[in-house]
């Protein structure tokens, strides 16, 4: 029996304990926020907070996540107003938005522990997570007005 | 165990429902105005009127209004990252004079009947789209100012729309849309040729670069859904085991360690297609599930032995060989001007090339996946699909439906990049819902399914041979293109390129040389050969302004000021006198190729990245210039090579000449996201075989560009143009071609080692 805090909400779950966080959002939880893309943690669209570090759900096994607070997508802030979910929208950063997901709380997760990157921080944080339509620059640009929103 | 089920039907049903404006004029002026007038089957049609199914513009079926004041535009193109859900209901809330606060978009399911053409591809969305658009939403707002001027027992003429009510000049009285919706709705919809459009000086949205994206809050807070994400009450998950050569099958099977993964239901095969397979699904065996965990799990217990069939001999290095042996010798005369072989025998100085641009896979970030059940004989898919009519006609064949019986509701798509054109994937769902008695399944691909079970892009050997004079002129011009083409999927062995591949920047490429000839030699297929963004586009541009610049080189000349030459003066060509019968489907006449605006997207690129300017050394500039979905793109790249061959991309501009722009903040999305698949197809992507067997197997080999390896500036030049009267451009694909020449060329210039052959890779390491 595994027990874990999701978004919040005290789960206990009793099913395969090598299952990955990602299926266990997705499909048992019916948390769609957290994306499929790879399975192997090589594209970043799964990433979501574990204890508050980012973390890729598809290599995480539920096991791994007893006892701790997880958050997604759908909990990074109560109303969508996240300074990084905000800059991402002003500077329309998304494309397709699948993986936005997964940049978002790779940022997220940045600015909480280097309030104000440099575009080396940057590179070093985000190459992880890909964008198949090429949202780069303005991930870079949403990032370092979300940092001045932080700053503020 | 499912919490939080979100049956996704229905969103647009219960819009329409609330509403009224889509309510009695619809049936009356789908009979009577809205299919577009036929023409003689003879008669040659172009644009939309050549797409199947045309185009509608009827207001009753793209435009709702709420009592409330909500309009709700139907978008019918799929959304897959080009922005076309947020610049249609631009195009119609313009004409329609809405306040953009309150327009929703609700997604149309698939139904060409009633939609018109849904297949969104060629980046064709808005140059088919944007009148027809307009038509909708100016005729939206002819009747609700009907009804407003009715109201007031006033002439028509006397009532101004402005920002989602009418005034009465006259008199200042003034009346919301929502108060007028259920009058307006009574009213007949207007002859089409009575509509009148607004003045391109009077847009507000249109051409402005002041709105967001509609499903910007969806897309950051995680509420988007994309096809993986669809949901049902009762839904099953499946991965399928497919045949890991092209024209395999299942020898025999053993499900027994597959079934003992706890939440495996059940393991069924799926028949293998006939060859070549179309659309149809690769056949295999399905593992269905209860999550898709236990799906994954129970794939990897199946034991399975495979029969390869002739494919298996298939290897990307021997194959390259095969290629080049092909393109080494005279081929299919696909274009021809002047004497090639006179002026090559009487040339000063003779140079050729060969180039090689290996297989690639779209892997959109969301792979392949869909939802169907079927309820008392009726289907009903979920799909990221970009071929919405497409692929409910092929669910309905497989599943022994009728046409009617099938529903094909379009989600996000997560990426599309052409491999969601093919609707394999949605078939493999119907498959496994018919073998569980129509209970719902959603079919997920993995990336390693993604990569191994592709309709990938081609592989192609260009081989290029030039004649120059004493000046350093080309008399003499022999391009000859060597690869399998999309046809293979339809035909057996067709082994010529088709009119659409070949006017892809290769008959029609626009120089001032006077002997030109385009070959295009054999080629067998052994793999699915798809759409890739920009198609054939991408072999035809590196080979043909990678070429230019070593014929620049030779001739002593700058790369620019000698693509330019190539180019020659402005002036106007008939596509069809070059050998191009296909045109992107476009009315020569309409949509001539104009060198001049090739010209300026060229200088304007050139200015942008300063090309006089002197570089340290290890850095370069490359320049490219090319034509397609009738839209003028030029890339300048700066390149600095670093210890051990190490290449950065410090900076790109990018020019387009697409005509008249609806969403220019889109056009700029597209150039920079095509600027980043460019460097990535240039730098380190390739699809590779052996065996018949592709050799990569997730992002770890498959290397997209990342972060850290992007050009670090994109500078976006858009040529303006404001004549709304003139024909749109296409934007999605058209910016993707000129980046690895570009790219290459820079590379040149940077450190004297010409790249020939795609990705760079390690290239440089040497």
């Amino acid at each position: 029996m595994t027990t874990l805090n999701v978004n919040g909400t005290e789960r206990r779950y009793d099913g395969d304990p090598d299952m990955p966080l990602l299926w266990y959002l997705r499909d048992e939880l019916g948390l769609t926020g957290t994306k499929f893309g790879c399975g192997v943690a090589a594209c970043g669209a799964c990433t979501i907070h574990l204890d508050g570090t980012a973390v890729r759900a598809c290599q995480t096994p539920v096991s791994a996540a007893d006892g701790l607070v997880l958050t997604t997508i759908e909990a990074l802030s109560t109303d969508g107003n996240h300074p990084v979910q905000v800059a991402w929208r002003d500077l329309n950063v998304s494309q397709c938005g699948y993986c936005q997901s997964g940049q978002i709380m790779q940022a997220a997760a940045l600015l909480k522990e280097t309030p104000d990157p440099t575009d080396e921080d940057i590179d070093t944080a985000m190459s992880g997570n890909l964008c198949r339509c090429g949202t780069y620059p303005r991930i870079r640009a949403a990032i370092k007005q979300a940092a001045k929103g932080v700053r503020l | 165990m499912t919490e939080h089920v979100t049956d996704i039907t229905g969103g647009v049903v219960n819009v329409s429902r609330r509403t009224v404006l889509a309510g009695l004029g619809a049936s009356v002026f789908v009979l009577a105005v809205s299919l577009p007038t036929r023409l003689p089957a003879e008669e040659k049609k172009f644009g939309a009127d050549g797409m199947p199914n045309g185009w509608r513009d009827d207001p009753a079926v793209f435009v709702s209004l709420a009592e409330d004041g909500t309009v709700t535009v139907t978008c019918h193109r799929s959304e897959m990252g080009q922005g076309v859900r947020t610049s249609i209901a631009m195009v119609v809330a313009d004409e329609l004079d809405a306040d953009w606060a309150r327009v929703r978009v609700a997604q149309a399911w698939a139904d060409e009947e009633r939609f018109g053409n849904q297949d969104t591809d060629g980046s064709r969305s808005l140059r088919h789209w944007f009148m027809p658009m307009r038509r909708a939403g100016a005729a939206a707002r002819t009747m609700l100012a009907q009804a407003a001027a009715a109201q007031w027992g006033v002439a028509a003429s006397e009532v101004r729309a402005e920002n989602h009510s009418f005034t009465h000049v006259a008199s200042g009285r003034t009346l919301g849309y929502g108060a007028l919706a259920k009058a307006a709705a009574m009213l007949p919809v207007p002859d089409r040729d009575t509509v009148r459009l607004k003045e391109a000086s009077a847009f507000r949205y249109i051409g402005k670069d002041t709105i967001g994206l509609i499903d910007n809050h969806d897309f950051t807070t995680g509420k988007a859904i994309y096809g993986i994400d669809a949901r049902a009450e009762g839904m099953l998950y499946a991965v399928v085991a497919r045949p890991p050569v092209y024209g395999g099958k299942v020898a025999s099977y053993d499900a027994a360690d597959a079934l003992k993964v706890p939440g495996v239901v059940k393991v069924i095969a799926i028949e293998p297609p006939t060859i070549p397979s179309e659309f149809e699904p690769l056949g295999g065996v399905a593992v269905i599930a209860r999550n898709t965990w236990a799906a994954i799990r129970g794939r990897e217990a199946l034991k399975v032995t495979w029969e390869d069939g002739p494919n298996a001999v298939y290897s990307s290095d021997t194959y390259r060989a095969r290629l080049s042996e092909a393109a080494s010798k005279p081929g299919k005369v696909v274009r021809n001007e002047g004497d090639v072989d006179r002026a090559m025998a009487g040339a000063t100085k003779r140079i050729s090339a060969e180039y090689y641009i290996p297989h690639l896979a779209q892997s959109p970030l969301e792979p392949p996946a869909a939802l169907v059940r079927i309820v008392n004989g009726a289907a009903e898919a979920w799909a990221c699909t970009q071929a919405p009519q497409v692929t409910r006609a092929r669910l309905a064949k497989r599943l022994g439906l009728p046409v009617e019986k099938v529903k094909v509701n379009v989600t996000l798509l997560g990426g599309g990049f052409g491999r969601k054109s093919k609707p394999d994937f949605v078939v493999e769902a119907g498959l496994c819902s018919q073998a569980m008695d129509g209970a719902p399944v959603r079919v997920t691909w993995t990336r390693e399914d993604d990569l191994h079970h592709g309709y990938y892009h081609t592989v192609s050997v260009e081989r290029l041979e030039a004649g120059l004079d004493a000046s350093g002129k080309p008399v003499a011009w022999l391009h000859r293109s060597a690869a399998p083409t999309i046809g293979s999927i339809f035909a057996p062995d067709p082994k010529h390129e088709l009119p659409f591949e070949l006017g892809m920047g290769f008959v029609n490429t626009p120089f001032a040389i006077p002997n030109i000839r385009a070959e295009n030699p054999e080629a067998t297929a052994h793999v699915r050969i798809g759409w890739y963004r920009a198609v054939s586009n991408i072999p035809h541009a590196f080979a043909i302004q990678s070429f230019v610049a070593e014929l620049a080189h030779a001739a002593g000349r700058d790369p620019k000021d000698y693509l330019l030459e190539l180019i020659g003066p402005a002036r106007i060509i008939d596509p069809t006198t070059i050998g191009d019968v296909w045109n992107h489907g476009e009315d020569p006449a309409l949509y001539p190729i104009d060198t001049g605006r090739l010209r300026r997207v060229v200088e304007t690129a050139a200015e942008g990245i300063g090309w006089n300017r002197t570089l340290p050394k290890g850095s370069g500039l490359g320049i490219a210039g090319h034509y397609s979905f009738v839209s003028y793109i030029a890339v300048a790249a700066e390149v600095a090579v670093g210890d051990g061959g190490r290449l950065a991309i410090p900076r790109v501009d990018i020019a387009i000449d697409c005509g008249p722009m609806v969403n220019p903040d889109r056009v700029r999305s597209q150039m920079e996201g095509a600027v980043i698949m460019g460097a990535g197809l240039a730098t380190s992507a390739e699809i590779s075989f052996k065996n018949g067997r592709a050799e990569q197997n997730n992002f770890d080999t498959y290397e997209l560009t990342r972060m850290d390896s992007a050009p670090r500036e994109i500078h976006v030049h858009l040529l303006p143009s404001t004549d709304y009267t003139r024909p749109l451009g296409g934007v999605g694909e058209p910016g993707l071609p000129p980046v690895a020449p570009a790219i290459a060329n820079a590379v040149f210039a940077a450190t004297g080692k010409r790249i020939r052959q795609l990705p760079i890779r390690d290239q440089l390491s040497t």
